[in-house]
């Protein structure tokens, strides 16, 4: 946990010497506090203080990042339980699994599948992070088999499942300079699998059974050097699930309690566990296949739930040309809120058909909550129209409002005389047939 | 290594409401469903015993819909033409209560009279023995012309009337309170403005025991985000003992993801977005199951199948967990 600046003054050698460039001890304290100072800057700190400042400077759930060919994906580094009081920063990053049981052609089968993955969300390419190998033959030749079959097909980062460090060792070598995790550390094979997860750079997960057991093997791991550990635990429902995960963000948020101040990972196998995954502090993913009609919603959801509160997704408003349009074609208005946007841009894009799609400044907000606020009216409109100079682009004025805001129609009227002024659908899906009936 | 549990202790509570009344109270109901009750967040049985589990309730319409998704019409088939119908499928595709939503107008364009939607409800009541809610178009003075019929041949039904909104609530509360009925209390996803409308709503006299709130749902993809997060505000005021706050919590994940682009359409979509069905129902469970995790304690869906997935993962949340 964070110290405040009395309680950083208090490690201060308390001497008012001003070498650091600060007139008292407590000046120096207060910047350190706020971050905007170095604790170097001060030539006298204690050891004892040196290493108190550093501990509680740690994040309460330890940063780790997997890497592999200039792929990075991070978790820990959460500050808050509900998302409301700051935000969520790390999005878990998902994870497809295969098993080492399979032959070499339906590996790179069903990688092949999921590294291509792509889909587009309010203009996001969202894709899978990475892939989980699972030994389940227990060969280091099979694993290793896999593993390569694998990187064949995608450099993304990588998690290796199995018990056998020796297995584990024998996929580890094949990847070099990357920062992989291994998971599947129990109180059996834990020595082994720090001592490879040391040689080779990896980070842990460790597999327990409960709360306790996974808090004795971190403190043990962390003696041996390792210190970059995820956590996995053996949950029989959603409700063991939760109550794990409750708990290892409450102790290391609320108690700084270290031995659990890990991201965790989760193993979802419908799309309740999914979304509790998603929503309640998994820091990975891994899902045991993939299918675009459920990774689409799943990502989105991520998206969604590790939004900033403080800032609505938004696009630059201004006048967006979307299929080439002329000057005969239509004005369509709508806001800037970035979901509101992307419907609309791209139901009229797949449609083909050309327009002007005038995005008026709403402060990121929605048709209805931006016209319910007052960001969305007819004055706001007409001043669209005139700042970005709709009126030099088209020959013939014809402006579309969206349905939920058709009350809006006679102001606009008023407001821009020399325009047609029409009312479209109320649901963007519905704005080609509109186009091609109504407005041809 | 022991481990102390982080627990907090909270001072407030969630009340219990109970809808639906049998015949010894005074109804016809079968069965009665009660919700609320929590003294903790969701799920967090090592707090405190959760006294009763979420519901899931389906909705259904007067006549067949004409803008739902060609999924759902295909779903139900031809008992979409018939309420009594509707309601017993509903039953049997395991629906915790029935959400009965009227449309504006009736099959020749014409607006819905309350004859028509009197007689829609009482063929519900008298096909199923599940406890009712009955919602009006959502147009103020529709809502309120049958509304008030429905409550009057419904007395003692205890059923859930709404939507009350701060620009209509009056006469669907008075309604409520003089034929034994329940309201449920909808705003637009902002704490303030649904203690403001449950104060006002108490106000008339309707004991919080008689209240639903609905915090606003916003489908994934669409706004999830700000329900959610107002839901976990709205129960961690509750729980700190803020008493307007202290109602369960009615959302309409159903409403809103079918409503989606990704539900409703299954041509000319990009192949990323995979099999239509499935994706259907995904991005409902998914809405659903996320506000499982935020408090919600009836959830209206509109597919079978997502019922079954939701009653699932309610079942599974309420299991208390023997070792952690
Ligand atoms: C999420 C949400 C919020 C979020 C804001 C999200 C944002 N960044 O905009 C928050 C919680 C902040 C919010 C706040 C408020 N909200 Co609000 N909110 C919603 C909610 C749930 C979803 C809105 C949304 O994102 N829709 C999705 C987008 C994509 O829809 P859309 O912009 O309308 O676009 C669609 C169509 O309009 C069409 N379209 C868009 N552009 C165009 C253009 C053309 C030419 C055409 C043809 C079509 C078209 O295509 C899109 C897809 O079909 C709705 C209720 C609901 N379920 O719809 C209420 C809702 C819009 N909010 C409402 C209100 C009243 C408010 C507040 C005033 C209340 C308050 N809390 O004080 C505030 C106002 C904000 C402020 N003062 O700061 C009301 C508006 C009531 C009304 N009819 O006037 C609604 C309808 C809820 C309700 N039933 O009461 N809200
Ligand atoms: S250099 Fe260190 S001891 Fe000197 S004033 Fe600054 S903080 Fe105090």
């Amino acid at each position: 946990m964070a110290l405040s600046g009395i309680q950083i003054y208090k490690l201060l050698p308390q001497t008012n010497c001003k070498e650091c460039g600060f007139p008292t001890c407590l000046a120096f304290a207060m910047k350190l506090a706020a971050k905007q100072v170095e604790l170097a800057d001060c030539p006298y700190v204690s050891e004892e203080s040196k290493a108190q400042l550093a501990e509680s400077a740690a994040p309460p759930i330890r940063l780790i990042a997997l890497k592999a060919d200039g792929y990075e994906i991070r978790a820990g580094n959460e500050v808050v339980l509900f998302r409301h009081e700051k935000t969520f920063y790390n999005k878990p990053g998902v994870f497809v699994k295969v098993t080492d049981d399979l032959s070499e052609e339906e590996i790179k089968a069903q990688v092949g599948t999921t590294e291509s993955y792509i889909v587009n969300y309010v203009g996001i390419d969202l894709t899978l992070d990475g892939f989980a190998v699972e030994s389940i033959s227990r060969e280091a030749e099979k694993f290793a088999a896999a593993v390569s079959a694998v990187r064949a097909m995608s450099k993304r980062p990588l998690i290796l499942i199995g018990t056998d460090p020796s297995v584990i060792e024998a996929g580890i070598r094949l990847l070099d300079g990357e920062t992989p995790l291994i998971y599947g550390v129990n109180r059996d094979n834990w020595e082994g699998m720090a001592e490879v997860a040391r040689q080779y750079k990896a980070a842990l997960g460790v597999a327990a059974a409960t709360l306790e057991e996974a808090a004795d093997l971190t403190e043990k791991i962390k003696g041996k050097g390792v210190e970059d550990l995820a956590l996995g635990l053996a949950s029989s429902s959603l409700s063991t699930n939760l109550t794990q995960q409750a708990q290892i963000r409450r102790l290391a948020l609320k108690k700084n309690f270290k031995p659990l101040g890990y991201p965790t990972i989760a193993f979802p196998t419908n799309a309740a566990a999914a979304a509790q995954a998603i929503t309640k502090y998994a820091g990975f993913v891994v899902l045991d296949k993939f299918a675009a009609e459920f990774i689409y919603p799943l990502l989105v959801l991520r998206q969604n739930i590790y939004t900033d509160p403080q800032k609505p997704i938004q696009v630059q408003p201004g006048v967006y040309e979307i299929n080439n349009p002329k000057p005969e074609d239509p004005v369509l208005a709508t806001t800037n809120f970035s979901i509101t946007y992307f419907s609309v841009a791209n139901e009229v894009e797949g449609s083909g058909m050309p327009a002007w799609l005038l995005v008026t400044d709403a402060e990121g907000m929605s048709v209805l909550t931006a016209w319910a606020a007052g960001k969305f009216d007819a004055e706001r409109i007409a001043k669209a129209v005139k700042t970005f100079n709709l009126a030099d682009k088209v020959s013939r004025k014809r402006i579309v409002i969206p349905g939920a805001v058709a009350v809006l129609s006679g102001e606009l009227e008023a407001e821009l005389p020399d325009w047609e002024v029409r009312v479209g659908p109320r649901e963007a899906v519905d704005l080609p047939k509109f186009m091609k009936l109504v407005l041809a | 290594m022991p481990i102390e549990l982080f627990t907090d202790k909270w001072p407030g509570n969630v009340r219990t409401v109970t809808i639906g009344a049998t015949a010894a109270q005074g109804g016809t109901r079968t069965s009665t469903v009660t919700v609320g009750g929590q003294k903790t967040l969701p799920f967090m049985h090592f707090e405190q015993e959760t006294p009763y589990k979420p519901v899931v309730a389906l909705e259904i319409k007067d006549h067949r819909p004409d803008d739902w998704s060609p999924l759902l019409l295909q779903e139900w088939g031809e008992v979409m033409d018939d309420p009594a119908r509707w309601a017993k499928a509903a039953e049997e595709a395991g629906a915790d209560l029935i959400e009965l939503m009227l449309n504006p107008t009736d099959l020749e364009g014409k607006a819905t009279t309350p004859d028509a939607s009197v007689k829609a409800v009482k063929a519900v009541l008298g096909a199923v023995g599940l406890p009712l809610m009955v919602f009006g178009p959502g147009q103020a003075e529709l809502d309120n012309a049958l509304l008030v019929p429905i409550a009057e041949a419904t007395k003692g039904e205890r059923l859930v009337l709404g939507i009350c909104e701060d620009k209509n609530y009056r006469t669907i509360v008075a309604t409520a309170m003089a034929n034994e009925h329940l309201v449920s209390a909808r705003t637009p996803m902002d704490v303030n403005l649904a203690k403001q409308l449950n104060i006002l709503i108490t106000d008339m006299g309707l004991p919080l025991e008689r209240i639903l709130m609905d915090p606003t749902t916003g489908a994934l993809g669409y706004g999830i985000e700000y329900g959610y997060s107002v839901m976990e505000r709205l129960r961690l005021a509750a729980l700190q003992g803020d008493a307007m706050t202290q109602l369960p919590m009615i959302v309409t994940p159903g409403f809103e993801a079918w409503k989606t682009k990704e539900a409703k359409v299954g041509e000319g979509v990009p192949p990323a977005w995979g099999d239509w069905l499935s994706r259907g129902i995904n991005w409902e469970v998914l809405t659903a199951a996320s506000l499982l995790e935020s408090g919600a304690d009836i959830l209206v869906l509109r597919h079978p199948e997502s019922v079954r997935q939701v009653k699932a993962a309610i079942d599974e949340l309420m299991r208390v967990p023997e070792k952690f």
